[in-house]
């Protein structure tokens, strides 16, 4: 089994109103100069592995975790052989 | 003749009773659909409505699309059956890519719920008896309203932006769309509630403009 971190974030060309109410908030802590925040969401699963992974993990993506129309997303795997004990 | 339309209920739908009864003050035979069953049954038209699917969980309107009954309304669709996604509806039907584009939070990241003024931007089956340029009254409600389409002009040459919003843009949508069809016009969304507007006690009737393809059909001759 592999375990899969994906992130989804907005496309680049729509506007992140969440990313905005952060960047505005930092300069009120002392963290000047703070830009292009963006807030996106961060998905972990655990899957079989196999040839065909990137396959699977980038069809699960478009398909479901992120919307093609708004988001873009990447990916990138944790750990081989993974057995979480949690 | 009364048209029989379909009302499909989600786990979290909300405004599937207001929607029955706006359906059948315009004159139709409103049932609710279940959203685990499978078909249709005959109806001649369906609304899919408001509320919060599956809790919006992951995007709204994202999990709906996989509920049984949807198959049934894609097919619907397909054939040329008259959908229409309202709010929450909307969402499923951009999500189940029924139709173009998709929305996402507000742009003020306030669900905003009053009154607004949409105008009308070209015909389809559900404001059959409003002509281009007509300015209703409507409510909406929602958190998640700001239409993205990465080609609005282009979808309005197509004649596929059916609603603007007239005066102030609540949601940050794209050149101010608040509803949009499908390229061959049956398949239509849009985030304000006709439902909610379709008595002259509770804020006015425009809605009913909205609502034409639950009307009766008109009689052969």
């Amino acid at each position: 089994m592999v375990r899969v971190a994906i992130d989804v974030l907005l496309k680049d060309e729509i506007l992140d109103p969440q990313g905005q109410a952060i960047e505005r908030a930092l300069p009120q802590l002392g963290f000047e100069d703070v830009r292009e925040v963006r807030v996106g969401k961060h998905v972990e699963l655990t899957l079989p592995a196999g040839d065909d992974l990137a396959e699977r993990v980038e069809a699960m993506a478009d398909q479901l975790l992120a919307n093609p129309v708004i988001e873009s997303f990447t990916y990138r795997v944790l750990d081989e052989d993974h057995d979480r004990a949690r | 003749m009364s048209r029989r339309v379909g009302v499909v209920q989600f786990p979290g739908s909300c405004d599937e009773r207001d929607a029955l009864h706006a359906l059948a003050l315009v004159g139709a035979e409103p049932e609710l659909l279940w959203h685990a069953e499978a078909e249709l049954r005959g109806v001649d038209a369906v609304v899919v409505p408001g509320g919060f699917t599956y809790g919006d969980y992951l995007r709204a309107g994202a999990l709906a699309r996989f509920a049984p009954i949807m198959g049934a309304v894609a097919q619907f669709a397909a054939e040329g059956g008259p959908v229409l996604g309202i709010c929450n509806g909307f969402q499923v039907l951009c999500e189940a890519r029924l139709l173009p584009g998709a929305l996402t939070e507000n742009v003020t990241l306030r669900f905003v719920h009053r009154a607004v003024d949409v105008r009308v931007e070209a015909t389809n089956p559900w404001s059959a008896g409003l002509v281009p340029g007509a300015t209703l009254t409507v409510p909406i409600k929602h958190g998640e309203g700001r239409y993205v389409h990465p080609d609005p002009q282009g979808l309005a040459d197509a004649g596929q932006v059916w609603l603007r919003y007239a005066d102030d843009n609540p949601n940050g949508s794209v050149a101010d769309i608040a509803g949009v069809t499908n390229a061959a016009g049956n398949v239509a969304g849009l985030m304000p509630h006709p439902e909610h507007a379709v008595d002259p006690l509770l804020g006015g009737t425009d809605g009913r403009g909205l609502l034409a393809a639950a009307a009766p059909a008109p009689a052969a001759h």
